[in-house]
């Protein structure tokens, strides 16, 4: 047992030594060395090259699985019967070598797993009824137990804080690298890591079923929910096995010629075949790799070819994420005195609107600001404050009818004006008197109307935008990238809903965003796909990563995924076609072993030429 | 009916899978066997009354694999 756990682990350095020895022995022959030192080499090779194959072959053969690997072992076998010895060694080494290859790009989509739950946090600090702790698995704690949280360790449980206060980076659930403030009654997650302060907290969800867990476990099913075993070539071997087989025992037992059966074994031996697929996969996904496209492993190329629905989040996928002034009207004469008062009151608010008005500001030099006295949030609304005696009142129009202020039809103008701009309307009003107008605007990105032309053109049928934005701004979005399917007011629950009604349609889903309430729709997605800048776990969880985050990469993803399959399909079609040609020319006595191993080689490197193309792809 | 997660050394071709899910399906008591690719784990569900979690880590290491950890659920 351990004897075949040892060789599976170290099968690289076989194919390795495979292909060193084959060399040597070619290079040996070719200087005029003798043949029998080259034919000993080459027997060694096989012997070695064999082993971890023959044993694949018999442990799956004891579950009842024929797999490629015992069609490659009888070949092997019957070729050193024959003598065959360069033909055996030849083909275990390409064997080997396309399964290292496989395994190269598995190894990424491993990577992105192991990340996500080494962030998971290990033990707990359980507080007993006398003030004492005790270290225990995170598994082990139980719902209402109480865990002590220091600075610097991880939040082991979701809960609720009971005393303490801190503050904390959730950045393994929200994505949100900021530290937040928690204090008694505030909910925390589990992964959360306490920064400075201390936190006792009430668990409510332990173990499995935090939401970091469940996270983890999404993204764990997600991944294998595509499944590389479904990989065409795999499918194709459950059936080319057995036919090469009962061919070849059919024929052998006519013909009573074992020569010729072990010949048709050697010739229909899927060399090409087996190198083809992984060649081409992997030129593609370097290709990618070195044009900021991140493709998670082969089988996400065959899927990501294959879509037809694109779905996109609004902010920060179809524009860039940072919102700005684009739009100022005042309605009075001191333009910088409201814009300091506007600024005194929004600088005490992390709203991204607000954050944007103080930003504008202070590009204005505005610097000398009035001091508030009071300060009140209206949620949904707006705030209000008292500075210098004078009401004022910041937020959306709303806000100001309800509080009895008259808009002007020039005013009223021009909050639709601003909304069907796109744009978030902010008015500002001192005592009953609106004064000022800003409108604010996500930018969307420049390159974003002709990547969805090109996508539609490259057979994308359908482009949807999903939003929590408003009806408004929405359109407004869609209109200006050509969108025109879009739904507005969405949580995140209810994406998930949209691409699971297209999923039940028959429709192929590639959902792209970039937020960590995305993340539920990047699994469910048949591709997910995240933008560079967007929140680690979205990133984690996507099978496509867009390194710059332009929409330009989309289209590079799009053109090379469908390149790298019609590759991979072509150079499927190549092996095949030789196959079926020299077993045909076998028959009709046109092709001898000798010429017949010529060809197969030369096949072999015809995939592995036009794999090399895709090294090469560019769009344009 | 119990649920079993088994943490396997890392795996690394695709036919290790059908080998693992063919071989623990294949047991006596077992409902259902998930093979998780790339996290390296088995997820089955299996009856208490017929088997147990040690003949089940057993039949993956006699396939020759290593079981690094097991969940029992």
């Amino acid at each position: 047992m351990t004897f075949q756990r040892w060789l599976q682990s170290v099968k690289n350095q076989i194919a390795l030594t495979v292909g060193g020895l084959i060399a040597v022995a070619y290079g040996w022959y070719w200087l005029g060395g003798a043949v029998i030192v080259m034919q000993g080499l080459l027997l060694v090779a096989s012997m070695m090259g064999v082993a971890p194959i023959l044993m694949q072959a018999y442990q799956a053969l004891k579950v009842k699985v024929v797999s490629i690997d015992l069609l490659v072992t009888i070949a092997v076998l019957g070729a050193l019967i024959i003598g065959e010895f360069n033909e055996s060694a030849i083909v275990t080494f390409l064997f080997l070598f396309g399964s290292y290859l496989e395994q190269r790009t598995l190894k990424k989509t491993r990577e992105s797993i192991r990340a996500l739950s080494e962030m998971a946090p290990q033990t707990a600090q359980v507080l007993a009824a006398d003030g004492t702790t005790t270290t225990v698995g995170v598994d082990d704690v139980e719902i209402d137990d109480q865990v002590l949280v220091k600075a610097g360790a991880q939040v082991p449980v979701d809960g609720q804080v009971v005393q303490g206060s801190a503050y904390v980076n959730e950045a393994s659930i929200t994505g949100e690298a900021q530290l937040v403030k928690k204090t008694v009654g505030d909910t925390v997650y589990s992964g959360a890591i306490v920064d400075n302060g201390t936190l006792t907290v009430t668990a409510t969800q332990v173990g499995d079923d935090t939401t970091f867990a469940q996270i983890i476990e999404l993204v764990e099913e997600a991944q294998d929910s595509k499944s590389p075993a479904e990989k065409f070539i795999d499918r194709f071997a459950t059936y080319y096995t057995p036919a090469v087989l009962v061919l070849v025992l059919a024929i052998g037992l006519i013909t009573r010629d074992f020569k010729l059966a072990i010949t048709i074994l050697v010739l229909g031996c899927p060399g090409a075949l087996v190198i083809g697929a992984p060649v081409s996969i992997v030129a593609g996904i370097g290709n990618g790799a070195k044009h900021g496209v991140l493709i998670k492993g082969g089988e996400v190329v065959n899927a990501m070819a294959g879509i037809d629905t694109m779905v996109f989040d609004k902010t920060g996928t179809l524009t860039k994420g940072d919102t700005a002034v684009a739009h100022v009207q005042f309605y009075t004469a001191a333009e910088q005195a409201t814009l300091a008062v506007t600024t005194a009151v929004e600088a005490q608010s992390d709203h991204p609107l607000a954050t944007a008005i103080v930003r504008y500001a202070r590009e204005r030099g505005v610097t000398d600001l009035p001091t508030i006295e009071r300060i009140e949030t209206l949620k949904g609304l707006g705030v209000q404050a008292e500075v210098a005696g004078q009401t004022i009142r910041i937020g959306r129009a709303k806000m100001m009818t309800e509080a009895g202020i008259r808009l002007t039809g020039a005013q009223i103008a021009a909050i639709t004006a601003s909304q069907t701009a796109g744009q978030s309307t902010v008015l500002v009003a001192v005592d009953q008197q609106v004064v000022l107008l800003i409108g604010i605007a996500d930018t969307v990105k420049p390159e974003a109307k002709a990547a969805l032309a090109r996508l539609k053109k490259a057979g994308v049928k359908h482009l949807v935008m999903l939003t929590g934005d408003n009806d408004q701004t929405a359109a407004a979005i869609a209109k200006a990238v050509g969108i025109t399917e879009y739904h507005a007011n969405l949580l995140p629950a209810e994406k998930v809903e949209f691409i699971k009604t297209y999923q039940a349609n028959g429709q192929k889903v590639a959902f792209i965003g970039d937020g960590i309430n995305d993340s539920p729709s990047l699994a469910l997605a048949d591709i997910g796909i995240a933008m560079g800048s967007g929140t680690d776990v979205a990133i984690e969880t996507s099978d496509i990563v867009l390194m710059q985050s332009t929409l330009s990469e989309l289209v590079y993803a799009d053109y090379l995924t469908k390149a790298t399959t019609r590759n991979t399909v072509q150079n499927i079609v190549i092996a095949v076609g030789t196959v079926g040609l020299l077993l045909l020319g076998l028959m009709i006595g046109l092709v001898q072993m000798a010429s017949g191993m010529f060809v197969h080689e030369i096949s072999i490197l015809v995939v592995i030429f036009n794999a090399m193309r895709l090294i090469r792809f560019k769009v344009r | 009916m119990a649920k079993l997660v088994m943490q396997l050394d890392e795996l690394s071709c695709p036919s290790c899978m059908q080998k693992i899910q063919a071989g623990v399906s294949q047991q006596d008591g077992v409902e259902s066997v998930k093979v998780l690719f790339n996290a390296s784990k088995v997820k089955a569900e299996y009856d208490e009354a017929v088997t147990n979690p040690d003949e089940l880590t057993q039949a993956v290491t006699d396939l020759g694999y290593s079981v690094q950890s097991i969940k029992v659920k």
